[in-house]
């Protein structure tokens, strides 16, 4: 069964639809490396639902439009039966009654189930190190990190164990493991597709978002999950269909290339790669213009208060009393609550449910969350003022490649630089894609590219027709 | 100047998070936490009284729903994965 783990999702949707394959072979070749798992991407391994599911597709007399491609979804998503931790003690064992709204769609029109993968705890982390079932590696070097939060999302495409997953980001949780990995993540608009599922860690923030090892595979999966969603409020009503991109020209495409982003804390290999992508700019007929984001300095601070007071929020509701572990250590209800929490969350989710609960409480509110939401509208405006120059920004999607298993694991601080390139995009809710546009010290490197809210077409475009151009090779050197 | 995160400060914040510490978490706490605001202390200086805070960032208003009655979730699967259950509902405990 050789090869069948090299398809891109598109390939083996043709085949599948040719009755070339079937998807119980397809699913089976890709259980197995999922099983094998030599990177630790997966948390579970549905092999009995994914072959059920795969079989029922097979006796379909017409196939669906994702054909039975198994996928493998970020352990955020809530699977109805199927275990779902978000990388988590305190979720240890815990079975959803219902299933996420984009996981949802994409089952109802094919896709196959494999797994649930690998994250940071609750999504806080940009190493996958933070995951209470132990890290990810990298497929490219067992040594260093995936990346993170969705580390597992992204190793298993690259490791050929899924031709596609879903993850989520919140601050960079879907980029930022896409260009350590080597393949293609999509952080769509905020409000793009229904959160319905997905575990709340920052919910102004929060987005789903497709990882592939090509961008039209990744538009694909983005058609069918965005639009309204009753379930989510903040889901938006999509304008257009979303077009899986074929344009290999960017004429008259205008790429703002944001200086505050290539300089200072850019490795130098990193630098190098991202500006040999942006000359292909202009080998396709695209112009290149140098943009500024004034404020952008001020984004990691704004992040760092608006995210984890978010997060108190939302992580309230772990209290061992609905779901979840409870500690067998208390005599009242506030030790309940008190000793539950202390001995279900890690280090760096308490960490930062400290952090946000400091900066909404009385007396420092105004001051922290407050005027970080006023920073947050600066760095909104000086995208509006981008976009009124040119039609997508670019820059790298992190400032280094993959680093060394342990090397920030010691200074929350170090590892929040992970993101300082992702998070402006972030606070304004744009969409945002990255692809893997060259090699440093080994290491895949990631282009970020993003656009005006909505403008989801137009960027994954520009990214597919920048991919077909970089011919980037993503099979990880020496996988097996 | 950033706000002194002292052992005070830490055990309340902690009590408001509902978060069991440890002597030596308290501690660690205090010093990252420290460290933490004092880089985040850039955004406290900044005059932005003209600026509007930013809640959503994609706006969207008034979005409301028919009231109308739907099925919720069957009270057994409400309480499948409960810790504790008792006469068809969570048991909490001594409030006590």
């Amino acid at each position: 069964m050789a090869g069948l783990t090299d398809l891109t999702a598109e390939q083996a949707i043709a085949a599948l639809r040719a009755r070339e394959i079937s998807s119980v072979d397809l699913t089976e070749a890709h259980l197995a490396r999922a099983e094998a798992d030599d990177w630790h991407a997966f948390l579970a391994v549905d092999r009995d639902g994914a072959l059920a599911r795969a079989r029922e597709i097979d006796a379909m007399p017409e196939r669906p439009p994702l054909a039975g491609v198994p996928i493998g979804i970020k352990d955020a998503l809530s699977t109805r039966d199927l275990v779902t931790t978000s990388g988590s003690k305190i979720l240890e064992g815990f079975r959803p009654v219902y299933t996420a709204t984009c996981v949802d769609r994409l089952e109802r029109a094919g896709a196959v189930v494999i797994g649930k993968t690998n994250m940071d705890e609750f999504a806080m982390g940009s190493s996958t190190e933070n995951s209470a079932y132990g890290p990810t590696l990298n497929p490219w070097d067992r040594t260093r990190v995936p990346g993170g939060s969705s580390g597992g999302s992204a190793a298993c495409v690259a490791a050929r164990q899924v031709p596609w997953s879903l993850g989520s980001d919140t601050g960079g949780s879907i980029r930022q493991p896409a260009a350590l990995c080597g393949i293609v993540g999509v952080k769509p608009t905020y409000g793009a597709i229904s959160r319905y599922g997905l575990i709340a860690f920052a919910s102004s923030l929060d987005q789903v978002g497709p990882f592939a090892r090509t961008v039209r595979d990744a538009s694909l999966l983005l058609g069918h999950m965005v639009g309204r969603d009753p379930m989510d409020a903040t889901s938006l009503d999509w304008p257009d269909p979303i077009a899986v991109p074929d344009a290999e020209r960017l004429d008259g495409v205008r790429v703002g290339v944001v200086e505050e982003l290539m300089g200072e804390g850019v490795d130098p290999g990193v630098r190098d790669a991202v500006e040999a992508a942006l000359r292909t700019v202009e080998d396709l007929g695209g112009t290149l213009v140098p943009v500024h984001l004034p404020h952008s300095r001020y984004a990691l601070s704004t992040y760092y208060l608006i995210a984890p007071a978010e997060a108190s929020a939302n992580l309230a509701r772990f209290d061992g009393i609905r779901y979840g572990h409870r500690t067998d250590h208390a005599e009242n209800l506030l030790e309940t609550y008190e000793n539950t929490r202390a001995e279900g969350f890690g280090p760096e989710v308490k960490r930062r449910i400290m952090l946000g609960t400091f900066a909404l409480s009385s007396g420092y509110y105004d001051a922290y969350y407050g005027q970080a939401q006023r920073v947050r509208t600066l760095i909104s405006r000086d995208f509006e003022e981008v976009f009124s120059q040119v039609d997508v920004v670019a820059s790298p999607t992190s400032p280094t490649v993959a680093f060394p298993l342990g090397a920030r694991t010691a200074d929350p601080l170090a590892m929040y630089l992970s993101d300082i390139c992702t998070i402006p995009v972030s606070l304004a809710g744009l969409p945002s894609a990255s692809i893997p546009c060259g090699v440093s010290d080994g290491m895949p490197v990631g282009l970020q590219l993003a656009g005006p809210a909505l403008s989801e077409n137009r960027l994954l475009a520009t990214a597919h027709a920048l991919e077909t151009a970089l011919a980037f090779d993503t099979r990880p050197p020496g996988l097996a | 100047m950033p706000a002194v995160i002292d052992a005070d400060v830490v055990r309340h914040v902690a009590r408001l998070a509902r978060l069991a510490l440890s002597e030596d978490e308290r501690e660690t706490m205090r010093r990252e936490l420290s460290g933490i605001l004092e880089h985040v202390d850039q955004v406290r200086g900044l005059d932005l009284s003209e600026v509007p805070p930013t809640t959503h960032a994609i706006p969207l208003q008034n979005v409301l729903r028919d009231d109308a009655p739907r099925p919720s979730l069957p009270t057994e699967l409400a309480l499948r994965e409960a810790p504790e259950v008792a006469g068809g509902g969570f048991s909490v405990g001594r409030m006590g």
